[in-house]
Formats: C-alpha cells, structure tokens, sequence
C-alpha cells in the first residue's frame, strides 16, 4: 500500500493546435478524496481520460496504482471504477438489469438491489435508461462504478445537474467510499462539494495546477468583512482608516449598489477591533452598511482569485 | 414518487455496515461468464427493440406470407412458397448481422457505451464473442420462426445432410461477411448517417439482392454486377440447396469469403470506440 493512487507527473496532451494540459504533475492517496478543481475546459477530464487509459499521454508519466493505465490495463480494469460524465448505458437497458450486468464482470460484486436502494433507484428498477431523469441517469453510472468494489474509483462530475437529494446521496456514498478505504478521485466544479467532501483539492486551470492543498490550508482560515451600499464610498480614504495592509475590493452589484471587501495581510488583524474601525468610519462618512457581515474565506474566493472571474467559453 | 427517500447513513451502525460494504475486493469474473451476460444483455436490447423487430422479424414474415399467398411477382417456375423461402431467409440473416448490429453498434458508440464496456473487465474480444453469439441467436429465432411459417404455407425444401451443411456455412460466412461490414460502418460514421446508410442498403439489397426473385430475371448485365453483392451469394446459394436441390456454386462461398475478409481487415483498422 506504499503506492499512490493515482501519481501524475509532468503530464501533457495535445489536440491539434491546442494543448490541453501542459505540465500537469499532482498525487493522489490511497483511501483519500481528492478533487481536481476548475473551470470548464482547464483539462479535468482529459486529465482524468488518460488515468483512465481511454487517452494516451503526449508527454509525462501517469501511474495508477503503480501501474501504466494504458499498458497494465487489463490489470487495472477490475481494480478500478469509473464513472463517466454522461452517457456509457444503451439508451433501451433497464436499470437493474444494467447493473447487474456490470456486477457480472466482477467476481466480488456489492448486491446490485442494495446498491439500488441505497442511491433512491429501486423505484426505477426496471425503467428504461432513456427514460430515467438525468439525476437517476447520474446516480446508476454512480453506482455502476462502484459495485465491483473498486480500490479506485474515477467520478467525473458525479453530481452535475443533480438535485438537492441526490447531490446528498452522491456525497454520503463518497464518504462511505472514502471511510471503506477506497481511493476517489472526482472532478468537480462545486466549490461546496470540494469542500466537504475532498482531503485534497488540486486546482487546475488552463492544463496545469495552479494550487494545492487540503480546503483548511487553500483558504488559509481567513476571515473577510463584507458589506454593500448605495452611498458613494472613498475607498482609498477607507483603506487609510483600516490597519496597514488591509486592502479594499469593490465590485458592481446593480446600478449605484456596490459590495465592498475588506481583507487584512495579518490573518489576527481582522478582529473586533477592525469591525469596530470599519462601522465608526462608515458613520463618520455617512454610509449605512446593508448586509455587514464577518465571513470565512471559501474556496469559491480562493478559486476566483485564482481563476479569475471572467466567463469561460466552453 | 420515492425517488427522495435516500438511505440515510449517519450512526455507527450503518457506518459500520458501509465499511463492509464498500471495502475493496476488486477481481474479474471468469471470461465465460462476463460473455454470457453480456451475450444476454445484447439479445435482450436486440429483441426489445421495436424498429429493429420489425426489420428482423415482421417484415421477413409478412413478404414470406404476402407474396406467397397473393401473385403480383413473377417470382420463377414452382410452388410460390418454396420459391420465396430461400430469399427471405437471406433477408433475415442480413437484417440481424448488417442492418440492426450496424444501427446498434452506431448509437452504443455514440452514447459511449462502448467505451464505458472499455474501461470493465469484459475484453474487446469478449464484447466481440457476445454481439457474435446475440446475432447468431436473433438469427436462430429468425430461421425457426420463418421455417415454421413456410412449412404452414407448404413449403417442400428439398434437403440432403450435404445441401444443409452447405447452406448452414454459407449462413455463418455471410454473417461474418456482413458483421464485418456492419462494424466497418457503425464504427467510422456518425449514429444517424449509420442509422439512414444501413436502412438504404436493406431496402436497395431487398430489390436487387435476389430476395424475392433469382437475379436470373435481371438483364445480363446487372446481373453480373449483382452476383459479387454478398446477399446475392447468400440468397442464389441457399435457392440452390433448399430449391433447386443442388449445391451451391464455389463463387457464392468465395464472394462471401472476400466480403469478409475486407470488411474484417478494414473495420479492425479503422473501428473508432468513441
């Protein structure tokens, strides 16, 4: 077991004249969650395409359990699970019957019908696959990858479009993945699911990390004041007001209402004091301060510092 | 509607019962029995399929019947039903090994089914075996049901152990023959142009394949050029040994065989699993 899950090094690949993922290099544990993060397109699921061994690499070293995804494969195949992003089932096969036959190609298999239970499917056993909603449709490639009790299992956007219930079912049978001793590697662009669900979280853009680390130390425990208002507001003479190095971040949220953040350099700057300072400048400055709030720092800020905040084109 | 009700998984006991639940104990099943279950699945998605059922039985009964019982086709000299038989029965076998492998194999790529079969235990060469063995079981139903149906309308095959031998290999090369190209096809083109492209071809071979008539009764010409389709070669030799009680020229079994061989070679060169 001193093996990693999944180790990535250097990693590269090309389509035509866009490159994909260029230098990417991250390790996974076994028995640990870990999270590729990032916007569309920054090359989580080629990423996760070629551990799978449906791609080849252009460049760099991949090993999945030790081994090479493309030569070991068939050694591989039954020690790994994999859920695709959509699709993977005959339009006209009923569920159970579909599980069942993935259970059949493995000799160990989780019961099919608890597993059905346990993801809320029992009801659409014998539904056709084209007739399942997308959320159902979800929870059996879920499923599917799971009931060969895999050492590793591969979830590419496991709850994309899900709904409240389902997103819970999904994250509840990560966990108990994850407490069983099973590797998970998922991609996600759900900062919450990142979140509570990953020991490590890898953030990827354009095809290379671009931060690492456990959701503690990517948001670094920091707190931020945030309010908005209507009222013209000096940032500048603000910022002078607050202890040095505290920084002031405004953004447009409709018409003349603007939200402002203030963030300190010394995490222990930001304290009762601080709150104290900011409210008694705005009374001096005439600004009543609608939603004023201390927060922590999420990964969703972390990742937007990090990403920008630009929309991607898919 | 239950699909909220979730099983919860909060308490030591039921966390105890996930561990052992989901604790790895990876393995493959033994190759026979992934085979037979894949095998079954296809012939169970093949049967269901009501486009595919109508292809693969309905029509091929209903022109067995219909031209049997009505004379609007010169179909040639004889009782109209042992006439007919040959030619449907190669219809029937076209529409499972060419027309619904084709269809079904263009949408599972297409829905990346193949690929997700890629990444289970189950071998390229094991998914292979299984869509053989559904294919040759849809056809055993096909012939079974479209004999039954002949021999009602009084059919007389005239047959000798070496005439069933013979025809009995032409069916297993014609349906390499046509499997072969029906991958060939579902594996380089898009699902809707293999959809639309594998129909026009049942229909055109339907006309001009000697399904219901010999292709002796075409001018000489497109008669030729009709010989070296491998529905014809099917059709002519089963017409030789179930009609006509002669065995089955060497040129049917060596169309069928080159039909194979460049379908199988091109397919296995160029076949795209997503």
């Amino acid at each position: 077991m001193d093996t990693a899950a999944v180790e990535v090094v250097d990693l590269v690949k090309r389509y035509g004249a866009t490159t994909a993922v260029s230098g990417l290099t991250f390790s996974a544990r076994r028995g640990a969650v870990t999270a590729l993060l990032g916007p569309n397109g920054a090359g989580k699921t080629t990423t996760i395409e070629i551990c799978e061994g449906f791609r080849r690499a252009d460049g760099g070293r991949v090993r999945v359990l030790g081994l090479d995804p493309v030569a070991d494969a068939s050694a591989l195949k039954p020690r790994v699970g994999v859920m695709p992003q959509s699709g993977g089932v005959p339009t006209g096969a009923r569920a159970a019957e579909w599980l069942r036959l993935m259970a059949s190609f493995h000799a160990r298999p989780i019961a099919p019908d608890l597993l059905l239970e346990r993801l809320g499917l029992t009801s659409v056993a014998d539904t056709p696959f084209r007739r399942l909603s997308g959320g159902q449709q979800q929870r059996l490639s879920l499923a599917c990858a799971v009931v060969g009790r895999p050492e590793l299992v591969f979830l590419d956007e496991p709850t994309a479009g899900l709904d409240p219930q389902a997103r819970m079912a999904t994250w509840d049978l990560v966990t108990a993945l994850r407490g069983a001793g099973v590797a998970v590697i998922l991609t996600t662009h759900y900062m919450e699911e990142a979140e509570r669900l990953a020991d490590r979280v890898i953030v990827i853009d354009h095809g290379s990390v671009v931060a690492e680390g456990t959701p503690a130390e990517l948001t670094g425990g920091r707190r931020e004041v945030c309010f908005s208002t209507d009222s013209p507001v000096d940032t500048a003479r603000l910022e002078s007001a607050l202890p040095a190095g505290s920084r002031v971040v405004s953004r447009s949220v409709a018409g003349d209402h603007r939200e402002y953040t203030l963030t300190t350099e010394d995490p222990g700057a930001l304290g009762p004091e601080f709150l104290a300072t900011v409210t008694a400048w705005c009374a001096s400055a005439g600004v009543l301060a609608e939603d004023l709030r201390v927060r922590r720092r999420t990964l969703e800020d972390v990742f937007l510092e990090l990403t920008g905040r630009e929309l991607r084109e898919r | 509607m239950t699909e909220h009700t979730f099983g919860a998984s909060t308490g030591a006991a039921s966390e105890n019962g996930d561990t052992s639940l989901f604790a790895p104990a990876p393995g493959a099943a033994p190759m026979w029995r992934m085979v037979a279950a894949q095998t079954g699945m296809e012939l169970r998605v093949m049967l269901r399929h009501g486009e595919q059922f109508l292809l693969t039985m309905v029509i091929p009964v209903l022109l067995l019947v219909g031209f049997s019982l009505v004379s609007v086709l010169d179909v040639g000299e004889g009782a109209r039903v042992d006439a007919l038989t040959p030619g449907v029965l190669a219809l029937a076998v076209m529409s499972t090994s060419f027309t619904g492998l084709a269809i079904g194999t263009g949408f599972e790529r297409r829905y990346g089914v193949l690929k997700r079969l890629g990444a289970t235990p189950l071998s390229r060469f094991g998914l292979l075996a299984a869509k053989t063995l559904a294919v040759l079981g849809v056809q055993a139903i096909q012939a079974t049901l479209l004999c039954a149906v002949a021999l009602a309308l009084g059919w007389s095959p005239s047959l000798t152990p070496l005439g069933v031998s013979a025809a009995i290999t032409l069916v297993l090369l014609a349906t390499a023959a046509f499997s072969s190209l029906a991958l060939l096809m579902a594996g380089t083109l898009r699902a809707e142009a293999t959809l639309a492209g594998a129909n026009l071809v049942y229909v055109l071979m339907l006309g001009l394949g000697g399904v219901l008539f010999p292709t002796s009764s075409f001018p000489g010409p497109l008669e030729q050029a009709v010989s070296v389709l491998p529905i014809t070669a099917l059709s002519s030799g089963l017409r030789a040994v179930l009609t006509d009680g002669t065995l089955p020229g060497l040129g049917a079994f060596a169309v069928l065989a080159v039909w194979t061989l460049v379908g199988g070679l091109l397919a296995s060169r160029f076949f795209r699993w997503d």
